[in-house]
């Protein structure tokens, strides 16, 4: 039975595949057959696929990751447009296109509304774990040392805030960081930079207090949550 | 029988998968359990040296998967217990060498015979990695109570999570209680705080380890040493027992019983 043939792009990082409709078996088992008929092509290619709106599970991306890696292909970035797609590949240490492809407009459609966005992570990240959201961005966990987040807009973590953080990526200045316990690595507010040096394990023994960071005069503050805010 | 297969692995290279998986391996073997153990470290092999079967390695796990002998031939068995076999992993060759799929249908071909299949997982987070954690029913993470190996741990739990292999379990290795009451070491509660798994053991720092390697005889057969009593306490657990020194670790004194335990410390 003749498989589907999914349209095949080239782009500077590699191969762009982009998967049709249907099953998650059938997309694998018809790109496998796509790939297996020209093994000389794609022998040692680097490949992204496009997966559309479709929702990916973690041990279907590993397996396919695998099949893929038997046939040496390497599959280094999935396209999705579904936020948990996009968390399964990252934690699986495979690229988004908000880590690869963000300028290529022509290939990924940006998804930038103008309101306020915010997106709630109900869950702890971990070391390696990276998250990059147009928008807010509500943690429900504690974010660990070696995670770090990313916003366009505000951070809030429901936790321990131990990795690092950047509020305000694209330059907006009146964004914060707060966290029921902040000990980060390091922070950052739009272009401003507050490195956090000290004894590591004693850290570890401070006493939960609720905390935000603001910048005020070009340098990043922070303050007891119920503390006023200075520049008020 | 079904095996249960558990695969050891920590991220970060050094801070004792292979002394663990080799002293759980001879722990549950002394308690008449049928074991197999596996190198999963292709290319650094040296789960045979801690076993002190290194002479005997004829086939290894490479040969397995591309049909170069039969499964039992590679299997070397322990001079000490009858049902205490290792595959050794190959020297000669690379992580690619071995898929996540070869790994899966081997533990499956041994699952039968086994009561328990324990791979030694390679550093990192790669291809090894996963070969390692393919088959695994259970993971078992082990760390030192320093923050790069807990770092690096609690990446290897999210990955574990990931893959839908967890949720880990935890051994936390090389405790030294002097350092932790000066304050230059994490205790347990520091590091369970951070990773949030299930603890099964703590293993105090022990020079017993590093003789025993060099002898290739596991410390837990080693009656004198600390660590081997606690590699021992593991294999139970592990089995089921209810160990009482675990809800001692758990305690906020961890450091007053464990000093007590060494005759050590200040009481």
């Amino acid at each position: 039975m003749p498989g589907a043939r999914f349209p095949i792009k080239g782009f500077k990082e590699g191969l762009l595949i982009k998967l049709g409709e249907g099953g998650w078996n059938v997309v694998q088992a018809d790109l496998l057959e796509q790939i297996d008929e020209r093994m000389d092509f794609f022998n040692g290619a680097k490949i992204a696929i496009d997966v559309d709106e479709r929702i990916v599970r973690a041990a279907e991306m590993g397996a396919m990751r695998d099949k893929l890696s038997e046939r040496g292909v390497n599959l280094f970035a999935v396209i999705s447009k579904s936020s948990v797609t996009d968390s399964v590949a990252e934690s699986l240490g495979i690229s988004t296109h908000q880590t690869i492809l963000r300028e290529k407009d022509s290939i990924v459609k940006n998804m930038l509304s103008d309101g306020e966005n915010a997106v709630l992570i109900r869950k702890t990240l971990r070391s390696g774990a990276s998250v990059k959201y147009p928008g807010h961005v509500l943690v429900e966990g504690d974010v660990n040392p070696g995670a770090e987040i990313m916003a366009e807009g505000s951070i809030y973590v429901w936790g321990k805030l131990r990795g690092s953080a950047h509020a305000g990526i694209d330059g907006s200045d009146k964004e914060i960081i707060c966290a029921l316990e902040l000990n980060p690595s390091i922070l950052r507010i739009a272009n401003i930079i507050k490195e956090f040096s000290k004894n590591k394990i004693k850290a570890l023994k401070r006493k939960n207090q609720a905390q935000k960071a603001i910048l005020s005069f070009g340098e990043i503050h922070i303050t007891d949550w119920d503390e006023q805010n200075p520049l008020k | 029988m079904t095996a249960n297969t558990i695969t050891i692995t920590s991220g970060k290279g050094g801070v004792g998968k292979t002394t663990a998986t080799a002293n759980l391996a001879v722990s549950l073997a002394s308690l008449g359990q049928k074991v197999t153990c596996i190198d999963g470290d292709i290319g650094l092999r040296n789960l045979d040296v801690v076993l002190g079967l290194e002479n005997r390695i004829v086939y290894d796990l490479v040969d397995i998967v591309e049909g170069r002998c039969r499964l039992r031939q590679a299997m070397i068995r322990d001079k000490r217990f009858e049902e205490l076999y290792l595959i050794p992993a190959a020297q000669t060759r690379d992580k690619n060498a071995v898929s996540p799929t070869d790994m899966i249908k081997l533990a499956n071909e041994l699952r039968d015979d086994m009561d328990w299949i324990i791979i030694d997982s390679p550093a990192g987070i790669e291809r090894g990695f996963r070969n390692a954690i393919a088959p695994a029913d259970e993971v078992i993470v082990i760390t030192n109570p320093d923050v790069s190996a807990v770092r690096d741990a609690d990446r290897i739990i999210g990955i574990i999570e990931a893959e839908q292999k967890g949720p880990a379990k935890l051994i936390i290795n090389r405790v030294n209680p002097q350092m932790i009451q000066r304050g230059d070491m994490m205790d347990a509660d520091d590091v369970l705080e951070l990773l949030a798994i299930k603890l099964i053991g703590i293993v105090p720092e022990d020079e017993h380890v590093i003789v025993s390697t060099n002898i290739g005889k596991p410390v837990a057969l080693d009656e004198k040493s600390r660590a081997g009593l606690a590699f021992r306490n593991i294999a139970r657990r592990l089995m089921g027992d209810e160990v009482p020194m675990m809800n001692l670790e758990l305690k906020d004194d961890i450091f007053h019983r464990l000093s007590k335990m060494f005759g050590a410390g200040g009481e």
